[in-house]
């Protein structure tokens, strides 16, 4: 879960801004609000930088580091913005048994970055992701909200070049 | 009024291989031939069978289709919905027997199961609460609420012999018995719906099947306590289960089955949903609540349990989603039928997330007390490709394997943790003769490396010790004095850890090492992984009298490690080889063989 400052500029609008904190003004008083409006803040802004968690902080009312903390501790937080197209590959054992630590490494060896990167063009990312629950499909991998199951490595290729 | 039915599966497996499509192609294909008004859609929870998605199912026949897609879509609405002809190829071949079409019961997947938990499943819009009130939902709390004293629904509860289904089997009326006798202003009722365990997806089956049951049985728990609030913590990787939660929450305030004053009895109790954000560790029952608090979801020493001391400092109690589900048919049905059912110290059925190198992939429901052989054999289908069993893994990373020798045990939670491994919260995966143990249990591992939270120094540094010595074995580095190391430390590990997350993450690599030492032995002794997955392991080799000197390997060598003249039999550089596996697949005449 160790993650390092985004390197790249933030570019809030100020619609951004006045949603995350039309939901913070809503739930602020809420008892453990904090979790819920990270959520909607990566929404939002696809990840959490700096900015965002400093926001986050002054709106709730809550210590920057603690904020921090919770934003580094859960693995669904990111402070790094991830690509046009998030792919994950299902890791869980009933994937993984089945074959799709090949499928991850063929997407990586295509793609050229390792699970946990971005593209340089900011088109894919890559991750390795915890049991999704379609263990009937295995294995199993998605690109944003796309399902690709029952995968052998030689189909990498033609699911990357649909996008 | 509709003369046939169409179900079509909208969980979560059948969604990923595309059953939305089948519904929108459904809609669409009665439109055209004009049967809009006389078929009825819809959209149910999941059938269990997942291997065969997207099912539809058609009634009053009861045909289930399988592996349904948008061609086969046209042939059903113009054959068996216009022309009242099943169409027999489309079917699951389990139900078709020459000429007669069979019920479902009398499959092997179905036959042996008893779908209590799971009863709507498949079977009720979840979207709609009118339907899941038309299977007596709801009538459970009304009973609760008119004409039970908290005292006598704890004694129900107390009898049926209900054992918490997250994996700990504690009994669930003596949990809320703890947290109704401590006094305090406010109380809760929490559900963990944090399904971390990988490979395991009933309590997601559940929430997206029939999400009321949930609802009613988390609110007979706020009657029996004093608890005016309930929250379902749920993982955020769940989004259609999320969805059908909040509609079902909506839907039963509007009926005053949520709220103030629930049916004029006096109660009040809401339900709100929180969303984990991807940590293992918050299916623990004190890091779970911590997470609700709002903060990094790290757990607290017990006791206080959190019966005296849970969320936001108040007596709580925390269930399963798989418990919540069997409370209403219990009160319904009564504790003398729930415990009817099972063996003598685990009452009931339980659902299994069946998965890896079986046929049958799915959730099934089976009274407790089936053997494993059952399950994998007859339920399962048995294991694809000829392959010989090997070990069925249950309890994801808190569990262990159960080897072939106790495949005819009864399945309990006593039962299970005699033979090494735990109940858990219900996957089990079958693996073959081409898994490896060592690996398996590295797998798991790294797993619990990545998930620990930090929190205490046992599980923190000595899960990554655990690994590091796991990862030598598999490279071929490991020592005989390695696997008395593993045992020393794995328990001490069970013993200091802070919470059940590090106390069993060593059962993986404990139970596989009691069970396929000689795996083990074979990676320290011989440099030699048995089932080849080993990497650093194997090497590949081209057997001379079988290659023809073809020069496809070579081509696609993506490193250029195969050398040979046309006609020739060809080599393999093995220190250039990657062991990617290119050339055995390319190779036609099985001439590549890894060793």
């Amino acid at each position: 879960m160790s993650e390092k400052q985004a390197v790249i500029p933030f570019r809030g609008t100020p619609e951004q801004e006045a949603q995350l904190n039309a939901f913070i003004q809503e739930h602020k008083d809420e008892a453990g609000a904090l979790m819920p409006t990270l959520q909607k803040a990566q929404e939002i802004y696809g990840y959490l930088p700096r900015e965002v968690q400093i926001m986050v902080a002054e709106g709730l009312g809550v210590p920057l580091e603690e904020v921090y903390g919770v934003a580094t501790f859960y693995a669904q937080f990111t402070l790094t913005p991830k690509g046009q197209y998030r792919i994950s590959v299902c890791l869980g054992t009933a994937c993984y048994v089945k074959g799709s630590g090949n499928v991850l490494d063929e997407i990586s060896k295509q793609l050229g970055i390792q699970a946990g990167q971005c593209t340089p063009d900011g088109k894919f990312s890559l991750d390795a992701c915890r049991c999704i629950g379609a263990c009937g499909l295995a294995p199993v991998m998605t690109v944003n909200d796309d399902v690709y199951g029952r995968l052998v490595p030689e189909d990498v290729a033609k699911i990357l070049a649909t996008y | 009024m509709y003369r046939s039915t169409v179900l079509i599966c909208g969980g979560t497996g059948c969604t990923s291989s595309g059953s939305e499509k089948i519904v929108a192609a459904m809609k669409n294909e009665l439109a055209r031939v004009g049967l809009e008004k006389e078929v009825r859609v819809i959209k149910t929870g999941c059938f269990g069978l997942c291997a065969l998605g997207p099912i539809m199912v058609v009634y009053p026949e009861g045909a289930f289709y399988a592996r349904m897609t948008e061609d086969h879509v046209k042939e059903v609405v113009e054959e068996h919905l216009l022309k009242g002809r099943i169409v027999k190829h489309l079917l699951y071949s389990e139900t078709v027997e020459g000429d007669t079409v069979k019920s479902l019961d009398e499959t092997p997947f179905y036959g042996k199961q008893n779908r209590v938990a799971l009863r709507n499943c498949g079977v009720i819009d979840p979207e709609n609460i009118k339907e899941y009130i038309a299977r007596d939902g709801y009538q459970a709390l009304a009973k609760v609420l008119t004409s039970m004293t908290p005292d006598d629904v704890i004694q129900v509860m107390t009898d049926s012999g209900l054992r918490g289904r997250g994996g700990a089997g504690f009994p669930t009326g003596r949990k809320w018995m703890f947290a109704k006798a401590n006094e305090a202003d406010q109380k809760y009722v929490c559900c963990n719906a944090d399904e971390g365990d990988p490979g395991a997806f009933m309590d997601r089956s559940i929430l997206e099947g029939d999400p009321h049951v949930v609802l009613e049985g988390m609110t007979i728990a706020g009657y029996c306590i004093g608890a005016s609030q309930g929250y379902i913590y749920v993982r955020a990787e769940y989004p259609i289960a999320v969805k059908r939660l909040q509609i079902a929450i909506r839907q039963a305030r509007e009926m005053g089955l949520l709220g103030k004053n629930i049916f004029g009895s006096g109660f009040d109790f809401d339900i709100d949903l929180r969303l984990g954000a991807g940590a293992f560790v918050c299916g623990e029952e004190t890091a779970l609540m911590t997470s609700i608090e709002g903060h990094r979801g790290e757990p607290r020493p017990r006791p206080p349990f959190p019966a005296l001391k849970g969320l936001f400092g108040k007596p709580t109690i925390l269930n399963n989603v798989e418990t919540w589900a069997n409370v209403p048919r219990i009160i319904l049905n009564g504790a003398g039928w729930f415990a009817s059912m099972g063996t003598e110290k685990s009452k009931g059925t339980k659902v299994f997330a069946l998965g890896g190198k079986i046929h049958n992939t799915g959730l099934v429901e089976i009274p407790m007390g089936t053997t494993m052989r059952e399950i994998v054999e007859e339920i399962g289908g048995g294991i694809p490709g000829g392959k010989a069993f090997k070990a069925a893994q249950t309890g994801g990373p808190s569990g262990g394997c159960i080897a072939a020798n106790n495949l005819d045990v009864p399945i309990d939670y006593d039962n299970l943790i005699a033979a090494g491994s735990m109940m858990g919260s219900g996957g089990l995966i079958v693996m073959d003769e081409d898994t490896c143990m060592v690996d398996i249990a590295k797998f798991f591992l790294e797993f619990t490396v990545d998930e620990s939270c930090g929190k205490c120094t046992p599980c923190r540094i000595g899960t990554k010790r655990l690994y590091e010595i796991l990862d030598r074995i598999t490279k071929g580095e490991g020592t005989l004095e390695d696997l008395d190391r593993i045992e020393e430390l794995a328990n001490y590990l069970k013993s200091n850890a802070l919470c059940a997350l590090g106390q069993t993450a060593p059962n993986p690599v404990l139970s596989t090492l009691r069970n396929f030492r000689d795996e083990y032995i074979a990676h320290i002794v011989e440099k030699r992984c048995p089932a080849g997955v080993c990497k650093s392991l194997v090497h590949y080799e081209i057997l001379p009298d079988k290659c023809k000197g073809c020069t496809l390997c070579a081509k696609n060598c993506p490193v250029g490690a195969i050398t040979g003249n046309v006609k020739q039999p060809h080599v393999i550089d093995i220190k250039a080889c990657i062991k990617c596996g290119a050339c055995i697949e390319k190779c036609r005449f099985g001439a590549i063989v890894k060793k």
